[in-house]
């Protein structure tokens, strides 16, 4: 199927293909004056629905791009997308995927070496040597290009390393101070190539932002050759990089030539940035570097699958980037593919397993609502102390006096008892009985809190007056070994600091007079099981 | 044909002569001299600044030395960096670093890889047999930045043990680790001393050293002092090493009268 030829998705879009086109403008005229004339509801909503599709799918093309179609569609595009017949798209995302891949595994390196500000200042210091290497033959030739763009980054890392060492300057000065200088160099030459006869045709600029569309065979060649380079040395001398990333003076003493090794992953990671300009674009490569990384740190405790997620999360911003970045009518790539990889960040640091904030927030709402349960439990257990185990039901009324709040915050609390399998509500929900496991759980607590008492009175030799609001918070804590320890050193545990009994294990077994199970429940895998 | 004649025993683990080493230009440690014999623990004590850690980098190669030489078995250290064990500061590394306490430990096996090679399972056996050995194989598989102080601390023992080096160097070891660990520490060194190997330990609590070590190095930007604890550890030589430090003088004046 030729790219050109209209393609119906749905029926509503036929009219939006070319073929419908020579009606299109009759039909914009029906909708305005509908739209005037505020009447005709009923006909208005599928003319404002299929305009409204018109305005965001058929943005006019302005920009130069690939193969020769004055207007089209946004599905279109997206078709001629993933058909691939285009050989400027197979280009472009196998050039984007590649540098995401590349710049994936570097950026890991860079990120766990604490070093991102030295790939953001690498990336900027290249561009002089893009516009000499231009200059070269007055062409877009990717060797020289290539050469030129290396030779700049290892100049501006190697007046970095100069500044570190002769001057009182710190690192992050003098790769500020590179940084800025080298961009500057940059943009003159940049303007001044413009200016040049053939400058403005040579689409040197696309370098600033990036231009997925831009790539042609031999860059691919060449970010084919990088990113197996990147791939085969990372994987040989991972054993090197890691070592000498984690512990570089141990690297030494175990004889590695970590001086080499580093100088070894910045060459590769000036290659990486350089394979990736043309693509990202000299302001937002260093972002390519470090965002899958970061977004890999995040879900990840292992290096090597630090590296996998990086090269991943990179292979999947660059072809995102590509991709959207076609369909805009190739606008700038780099912004793009920074998007999508800042995109993997933000799921990564909202959603990760572990260091994620909805994961951390989810932890800490279970335990607060675990320690919140466990002091309604230990304010029931009060409250039948108080009247000598006379009875079992406890009412809202006594519970919230004992716990000086309303008869509402107590009746959430008890219906979280009661969810938790803690306790049984009757009469109306204005009792409160406790289950087994209820009372089991709440002897548990009561007896953490007056052992933690005594222990802190009787060893530790804190005044009795001292103990009781740092017990509230170690109850809540104490592991089944910290209390067998507890129970080892203080031998008598009848009675706590204040004279309160504690509650011992026959206790607990026995139950309220509710009917306890045969099975045998031992006090620390109640503990552990609640945990 | 000497050199055969040499049995190891000869060949003390470490020698250093007129050892300077300064750091933009003021000295840090200065013509220090010193033989270690075979199979001793020596602990490396002074005040701050007095250049232990110093030291210990220079006798390794890790910082560059203004004048004077350092052989390890006879040889420059960069010919016998198999034989060398590194404790490092435990604070001289990201423990946010994305690696198992499994994975720090192997590292110990990387020197006597070399390069490219990957560890084996005769390797992993080796790691958890050295994990065990500080008791924390239970936390093999635990990222290292969930680990307390004194894990941290027994995990770079670990990766010490598994370069089965034959000297040793050891910054601050039980620099904010709990007393158990610090226990466990001393008997292991005690372990390693009984098979041969030579260790080297900087040190900065003055009361234990004299129970830990069977030779003092007492340092204050030159060694004041070296030898068997017994005769080293006295009122003179400390005063020389900590002069005018009130406090720890003090303290030293407590440790000799209570020990004496």
């Amino acid at each position: 199927m030729r790219p050109e030829a209209p393609i119906s998705f749905a029926p509503g879009f036929s009219r939006l293909s070319r073929a419908a086109k020579p009606h299109l403008p009759c039909e914009r005229e029906t909708l305005c004056s509908s739209l005037r004339r505020h009447s005709a509801l009923r006909c208005l909503l599928p003319h404002f629905l299929s305009a409204i599709s018109y305005l965001l799918l058929c943005i006019p093309a302005h920009a130069a791009r690939i193969g020769d179609i004055s207007e089209t569609s946004l599905w279109n595009q997206a078709f001629r997308f993933f058909t691939f017949q285009d050989p400027a798209v197979r280009y472009a995302l196998l050039g984007s995927m590649l540098l995401g891949i590349s710049c994936g595994l570097l950026g890991s390196f860079i990120v766990v070496r604490k070093m991102a500000l030295v790939g953001d200042a690498l990336s900027h210091a290249v561009l002089p040597g893009v516009a000499l290497g231009f200059l070269w033959n007055m062409s877009k030739d990717p060797v020289a290009i290539f050469a030129g763009a290396t030779l700049a980054g290892l100049i501006g890392t190697g007046v970095v390393h100069l500044l570190k060492q002769t001057t009182r300057l710190k690192e992050d000065t003098a790769l500020g101070l590179v940084l800025a200088s080298f961009f500057a160099v940059g943009i003159c030459l940049l303007t001044m190539i413009q200016r040049l006869p053939t400058g403005n045709k040579s689409g040197i600029d696309k370098f600033l932002f990036g231009q997925a569309a831009a790539i042609g065979p031999g860059d691919v060649q060449l970010m084919g050759v990088v990113t197996g380079l990147a791939v085969v040395v990372i994987t040989l001398l991972y054993k090197e990089f890691l070592v000498t990333s984690f512990d570089a003076q141990f690297a030494r003493v175990s004889g590695f030539p970590v001086q080499a090794l580093h100088y070894a992953l910045m060459l590769l990671l000036a290659f990486a940035v350089v394979i990736a300009l043309q693509a990202v674009g000299v302001v937002l490569v260093s972002a390519m570097l470090i965002t899958p990384a970061a977004a890999a740190y995040l879900l990840t405790d292992r290096m090597h699958r630090m590296l996998l997620l990086a090269a991943l999360f990179g292979l999947a911003a660059g072809a995102l980037g590509a991709f959207l970045s076609f369909l805009g009518n190739n606008l700038p790539t780099g912004p793009f593919m920074v998007l999508a990889a800042t995109a993997v960040f933000g799921a990564a640091f909202l959603f990760g397993p572990r260091h994620g904030v909805i994961a951390r927030w989810w932890r800490q709402r279970n335990r607060s609502a675990r320690t919140q349960r466990e002091n309604t439990l230990k304010a029931i257990y009060h409250v039948l102390e108080a009247r000598d185990f006379q009875g079992e039901g406890v009412s809202l009324r006594e519970l919230a006096e004992r716990r000086r709040e309303t008869l509402e915050d107590v009746s959430a609390q008890a219906a979280a008892l009661r969810a938790n399998g803690h306790a049984t509500l009757h009469e109306d929900g204005n009792q409160v009985f406790l289950t087994p496991d209820g009372w089991q759980r709440a002897c548990a607590i009561v007896r953490n809190h007056r052992l933690w008492e005594l222990y802190l009175t009787n060893e530790a030799r804190v005044a009795a007056d001292h103990v009781h609001e740092d017990a509230e918070k170690i109850e809540h804590v104490l592991g089944e070994e910290t209390v067998r320890e507890l129970e080892r050193r203080l031998g008598n545990i009848a009675h706590d600091p204040h004279g309160r009994r504690i509650p011992d294990l026959a206790e607990m077994r026995r139950g309220t007079g509710v009917a306890v199970t045969e099975k045998s429940m031992g006090y620390g895998q109640d503990i552990q099981g609640h945990s | 044909m000497r050199g055969e004649l040499l049995s190891s025993a000869d060949v003390p683990p470490l020698e250093i002569h007129d050892l300077t080493v300064a750091y933009h230009k003021k000295p840090v440690l200065w013509g220090a001299d010193l033989v270690v014999p075979t199979g001793k623990l020596v602990g490396i004590v002074g005040p701050n600044g007095a250049g232990k850690s110093t030291l210990i980098k220079a006798a390794m190669g890790l910082v560059p030395v203004s004048s004077g030489w350092v052989k390890v078995f006879g040889e420059p250290v960069a010919k016998n960096f198999r034989r060398v064990g590194y404790v490092p500061q435990r604070e001289s590394v990201d423990w946010d670093f994305p690696v198992s306490v499994m994975d720090v430990v192997l590292m110990g096996r990387y020197g006597k890889l070399g390069l490219l090679k990957r560890p084996s399972r005769a390797d992993h056996d080796k790691a958890r047999e050295c994990l065990d050995k500080v008791k924390m194989l239970p936390y093999a598989n635990r990222q290292i930045s969930n680990l307390s102080g004194g894990q941290q601390q027994r995990v770079f023992l670990a990766r010490a043990l598994a370069q089965e080096s034959d000297l040793y160097f050891m910054d601050e070891p039980f620099a904010g680790v709990d007393a158990a660990t610090e226990s466990a520490i001393i008997a292991l060194l005690h372990e390693l001393r009984a098979a041969g190997k030579t260790l080297l330990v900087v040190h900065h609590d003055l009361p234990t050293a004299r129970n830990y070590f069977d030779m003092l190095l007492l340092l204050n930007m030159r060694v004041v002092a070296f030898g068997p604890t017994e005769e080293v550890f006295n009122y003179e030589t400390l005063q020389k090493t900590y002069g005018g430090r009130l406090t720890i003088l003090s303290e030293v004046a407590e440790a000799v009268r209570t020990k004496t």
